[in-house]
């Protein structure tokens, strides 16, 4: 089938398999087997575009013009292509582990919960394989409304208060501040779409193309630097899949591709950051890494704690980003993969603990490495990885970004790198320090050694890839390179 | 005839003029102050009054007779502007169905509420 | 002289003659609902027509009774009237095809024949207000639609009809009058009052203080009849009172066509011949208009009754869409015309769903309707996504809107950029009451029943309600990814109503 098919295809085939899995709600391992299929099919279609993309293409497709300028279509990037090969990679790990989980939990409206998973997918790929910011920001917001019922999704009060949270900033900063810049950025330069190079230079200058970065920073408000992060933490009281899945990986990740894409194609990294102005934007990361970081290491609910941690390193991503140097340029989109993996891990973990032993709190996790080794060793990879220890992906994404900023000599940014790594150790290392090392203080209600076998056989998955991810990195590199070698 | 009764002349050919304004502020001051709804309607009723008034003084002209043919028309006969006598009797038939259609809610509120006074109707409302 | 030649005259004399005819069937029969509903699509047919032949030739004239124009009375429909006549004729059969079951509730089935009648006045009431070229027929049109409305807003269930509709009327009236003592005095200083001849001849006589006056009590008499904020005190309780159907039919299109009006008479006849008018225009009502879209989004978020929360919104949006208007630009007065079309369809099915609600509840309070996302999963599914257009969600018409007032807005340095923050405020704003309402449908148990009694069943709404509001939700997606219909015809008028000023 042609390109653009199959584009096209990627994009509703999670949606068809929505509807189905809908029909099928009442016959559960129906509905479940429609779910992997689903997901099975969209890794195929979107791992197929990889050799495409390495030798230099560039797949496009086009869905419909509403007014001259103003379109919905698709162009595969190479960036692009990595968030979307994620998602896709990891949602069949995560349909496994929900599996698991939601059966394991008995939890209720599960056919509610994996059909706004499709929709959420496919927005997701909607948003990697925009063409221009007009096609990213309608998908954009159909991500975050395809994502309240599951943040929702347990419906007594509390959650219902958070998801308040959740929506209200998401959408205050998508209405309030990135409709906005969006439409300003069309009204000057008379375009949306993403172009090598950025399409604001010759339009705007100085400190207006400032307050514009500004505006598009804190209204990816996915991307959680602060203040507007505070949806993070709320978005916990959803299930643990939920958190695994989006809040490590498809939303969080899409904040920082947005934020990343703006940077490469809408500002032009060289121009924006050349006029005054934009030398804001570092500093505001490394403050959001290094206050994340601090409260994380105040949390008590463990949750909460990977919570912040996921705001720090998303960070990391802006930050690199930011830093002019090719290499950290490279790292950043290393990053978003590496903390992908590493980040599913330690939440897949989490939940592991949670439906095995109902136990949520930092403080009640002595000793259980003894009753649930494989998690817990899954859970320190991931630690690891995001430390930045080898043999971890972490490892090799952190690299990229602390080369990056001795390339530019930014002793802010490897001061902050220094920091936020040795926070990174005091929160995560006690815990599996108690895990292993210290005997069981809180009894559990009844006896128990690993979680389900579904969620064990993910979580232990995605801990392979997140040491694979050090030893095979060839693909991911070889298409960063594509980018800032000036290849559109 | 010095400046003051020129003044004063003028100011009694407009007479139609100050009596169409005071009219309309009257009406709209029982329609807007007035709690009582009979009172309003009535109110409604001067209001458009005035307008009517308005219309047909805008309409005579100096030396005009009413627009009706008598017989065979005589050259140099002039007639005042009929057109908007024709337009104050559609506003004249418009107001009296207004007036009806008032005066029937204000029959009905007085059956459902037992009084024509907003505040009484207001207070039973709020009770409710 | 074919039929085609007469459609812009036919269109409202089919519900005037019909009106009579629905008042001597019998009630209790349906036939009533029946012959209405069979006009309101007649008339609907006509006004597509209507549009075609408005699309082909830019501006359709008629000439009552072969009388020639500035004598007699001309119809003149340009592209604006024609997007306004779909809307009308459309808001009418889609009402009547949805509200069946609701006006048997809630008005019982006595006295159906005399209110159907007086559904076919308005009808044909307020598309002869957007048809006529003459400014004195825009009076008695406007009148005949204002007295048929009171009738058919008093008619609602409770005896807070009588009184909210006396507000109504008064209010009302006050406005007709306004406008009325306004063409009075542009009579007085043209001599004519057929409105394209009126533009030519004011320009003599321009800057003379009865066409100021003129001016400024047609604006009032207008805004007053458009619920524009201050005078939008009636608005709210006569919607929340009057029946649900009644309603759904006036809350789409009553106050837009007062709009229109203003629009056009201030477009056409004032602003080219009055100097300092348009600067004057744009210094008054844009402030009215952002305090208006301002306040009545807040007062919605407190609103714990469902029909009166969107009332509120609908003064809120009639301050965009004169917001809009305000500006005088091409840019600005797309974006009202977009946003008149885009706000008729996003209102009637909200009311449309909340209608549904309000018969299967017996009440519209917010608290009463916890639970309606189990057990009338499509009805609010429907709500949803009618809600998600009212505030601006892309891919549905109430984003198209947004997007374009937005860019007019930007198009005025300074003060440009703190009306976009304030409309994007009060957009926050809608999105905390339409999700008030999300969650007590969707997370809250339904109301609990005293002791010993067997618990309400809520069924889904009935099939011709349900189809009727998923076609107006799927119409707010359809606009929003295709807005080529409304935005051509705004276009078009664009250029006339501006290209005649210049």
């Amino acid at each position: 089938m042609s390109q653009s098919t199959q584009i096209l295809l990627a994009l509703f085939v999670p949606l068809i398999g929505g509807v189905l899995l809908t029909i099928a709600g009442r016959w559960p391992n129906i509905r479940e087997t429609i779910t992997l299929t689903t997901a099975g099919i969209l890794m195929l279609l979107v791992w197929s575009f990889l050799p495409a993309l390495l030798a230099g293409e560039r797949p496009e497709a086009h869905l419909t013009t509403l007014m001259p300028g103003l379109s919905i279509a698709f162009k595969i990037e190479p960036l692009g292509m990595l968030f979307a090969c994620l998602a896709s990679l990891l949602w069949i790990v995560n349909s496994v582990y929900s599996i698991g989980y939601m059966r394991g939990n008995h939890e209720k409206h599960q056919t509610r919960f994996y059909a706004c998973f499709t929709i959420a997918l496919s927005a997701a790929i909607g948003i990697a394989f925009a063409e221009n910011l007009f096609t990213l920001f309608v998908f954009y917001e159909v991500l975050t409304l395809s994502t309240y019922p599951l943040v929702a999704h347990k419906g007594d009060p509390q959650t219902i208060q958070q998801a308040r949270v959740y929506m209200g900033i998401l959408l205050a900063t998508s209405i309030g501040l990135l409709l906005p810049a969006i439409i300003f950025t069309y009204s000057v330069a008379g375009t949306l779409s993403f172009t090598p190079g950025g399409i604001l230079e010759g339009h705007l200058a100085g400190p207006a193309l400032g307050l514009l970065l500004l505006m598009f920073v804190l209204g990816v408000g996915k991307a959680a630097v602060m203040p507007v992060h505070r949806w993070l933490p709320a978005a916990m009281v959803a299930p643990t899949p939920v958190s695994a899945l989006l809040h490590a990986v498809a939303v969080v990740k899409a904040g920082v591709f947005t934020v990343t894409k703006l940077i490469l194609y809408i500002f032009g990294p060289d121009y924006v950051f050349s006029q005054a102005g934009t030398d804001w934007l570092i500093p505001a990361a490394c403050f959001t890494i290094v206050a994340a970081s601090v409260v994380a290491l105040r949390q008590t609910s463990l949750k909460r704690m990977l919570a912040y941690s996921t705001v720090a390193q998303l960070s990391y991503v802006v930050m690199a980003a930011a830093l002019l140097a090719p290499i950290s340029q490279v790292g950043a989109a290393l990053h978003i993969l590496a903390h992908g993996v590493g980040k599913i891990t330690l939440f897949f973990a989490a939940g592991a603990i949670y439906v095995a032993s109902k136990k949520t709190e930092l403080g009640q996790l002595n000793g259980i490495g003894r009753r649930m080794p494989i998690t817990m060793v899954a859970f320190t990879i991931g630690a690891l990885s995001m430390i930045g220890i080898p043999p971890t992906a972490g490892a090799i994404s952190k690299w990229g970004i602390l080369g990056g900023a001795l390339d530019t000599h930014n002793m802010l940014v490897i001061l902050t790198l220094l920091a936020s790594t040795l926070l990174n150790c005091a929160y995560f290392l006690p815990v599996v320090f108690r895990a292993f090392l210290l005997p069981e203080n809180v009894a559990p209600k009844k006896d128990h050694g690993e979680a389900p076998w579904p969620m064990v056989l993910a979580l232990s998955t995605t801990a392979l890839f997140t040491l694979a991810f050090f030893f095979f990195n060839g693909i991911p590199i070889a298409l960063e390179m594509q980018i800032y070698r000036g290849a559109p | 005839m010095t400046p003051t009764s020129n003044l004063v002349v003028t100011a009694l050919g407009l007479l139609n003029y100050w009596v169409y304004i005071f009219l309309l502020c009257v009406g709209l001051y029982a329609v807007l102050v007035k709690g009582n709804y009979v009172k309003r309607m009535i109110g409604l009723g001067i209001f458009q009054s005035a307008v009517f008034l308005l219309y047909i003084s805008m309409d005579k002209v100096d030396g005009g007779t009413g627009p009706i043919f008598q017989g065979e028309p005589v050259a140099g006969q002039i007639f005042s502007n009929p057109l908007p006598q024709v337009l104050i009797l559609t506003a004249i038939v418009v107001g009296i169905a207004v007036t009806a259609l008032g005066l029937a809610l204000a029959i009905r509120i007085k059956e459902e509420y037992g009084s024509i006074e907003e505040a009484d109707t207001q207070r039973m409302d709020r009770e409710a | 002289m074919t039929l085609s030649s007469h459609f812009a005259i036919l269109v409202v004399v089919v519900p005037l003659v019909m009106a009579p005819l629905v008042a001597v069937l019998p009630s209790r029969s349906g036939t009533p609902w029946l012959v209405a509903t069979l006009t309101a699509f007649v008339s609907f047919l006509l006004a597509i027509g209507v549009t075609q032949q408005v699309m082909a030739q830019g501006v359709l004239l008629y000439e009552l009774g072969n009388w020639p124009v500035p004598f007699g009375i001309g119809l003149v429909i340009g592209p604006f009237a024609a997007l306004l006549l779909l809307v009308i004729t459309g808001a009418s059969l889609g009402a009547l095809l949805w509200g069946r079951a609701s006006m048997n509730q809630e008005v019982g089935e006595e006295h159906q024949s005399l209110l159907y009648a007086c559904w076919l006045l308005a009808t044909a009431g307020l598309v002869g207000i957007t048809i006529t070229g003459d400014a004195f027929n825009v009076f008695v049109f406007m009148e005949i639609s204002a007295l048929a409305s009171y009738v058919l807003v008093s008619a609602g269930p409770s005896r807070q009809a009588l009184t909210a509709t006396f507000k109504y009327l008064v209010t009302g009236t006050i406005g007709a009058t306004f406008y009325l003592i306004g063409v009075g005095y542009l009579y007085m200083m043209t001599g004519t009052l057929n409105m394209a001849d009126m533009a030519d001849r004011l320009s003599q006589v321009s800057d003379t203080a009865p066409v100021l006056m003129a001016s400024g009590f047609i604006v009032l008499g207008l805004a007053l009849k458009a619920a524009l904020f201050p005078m939008h005190a009636w608005m709210p309780n006569a919607y929340r009172y009057a029946p649900t159907i009644v309603t759904v039919f006036l809350a789409a299109c009553s106050t837009k066509v007062a709009l229109f009006v203003l629009i056009r008479f201030d477009f056409l006849i004032l602003q080219p011949n009055l100097g300092d008018h348009a600067l004057l225009f744009t210094t008054i009502l844009m402030p009215l208009c952002i305090v208006a879209f301002l306040v009545g989004s807040t007062v919605a978020v407190f609103e714990r009754d469902l029909k009166r929360m969107l009332a509120y919104s609908s003064v809120a949006q009639i301050g965009y869409i004169l917001l809009g208007a305000s500006l005088v630009s091409s840019a600005g007065t797309t974006a009202a015309i977009l946003h008149m079309f885009n706000h008729a369809i996003i209102k009637a099915a909200l009311f449309m769903a909340v209608g549904a609600m309000v018969l299967r509840y017996g009440s519209s309070r917010i608290s009463d309707i916890a639970g309606a996302g189990k057990s009338m999963p499509w009805t609010m599914a429907a709500f949803c996504v009618a809600g998600l257009s009212l505030i601006g969600v892309p891919l549905t018409a109430g984003f198209m809107s947004k997007w374009f007032l937005i860019q007019a807005m930007l198009e005025i340095e300074g003060i440009g950029y703190l009306v976009v923050f304030l409309i994007l405020v009060s957009s926050l704003l809608a999105v905390v009451y339409i999700w008030k309402v999300i969650e007590v449908a969707y997370f809250q148990e339904p109301a609990s029943m005293p002791q010993g009694e067997p618990p309400r069943l809520i069924s889904e709404a009935p099939m011709p309600m349900l189809l009727m509001i998923w076609l107006l939700a799927i119409a707010n997606i359809w606009f929003g990814i295709d807005p080529s219909l409304p935005l051509g015809l705004a276009g078009m008028e664009v250029q006339q109503l501006l290209g005649a000023s210049r």
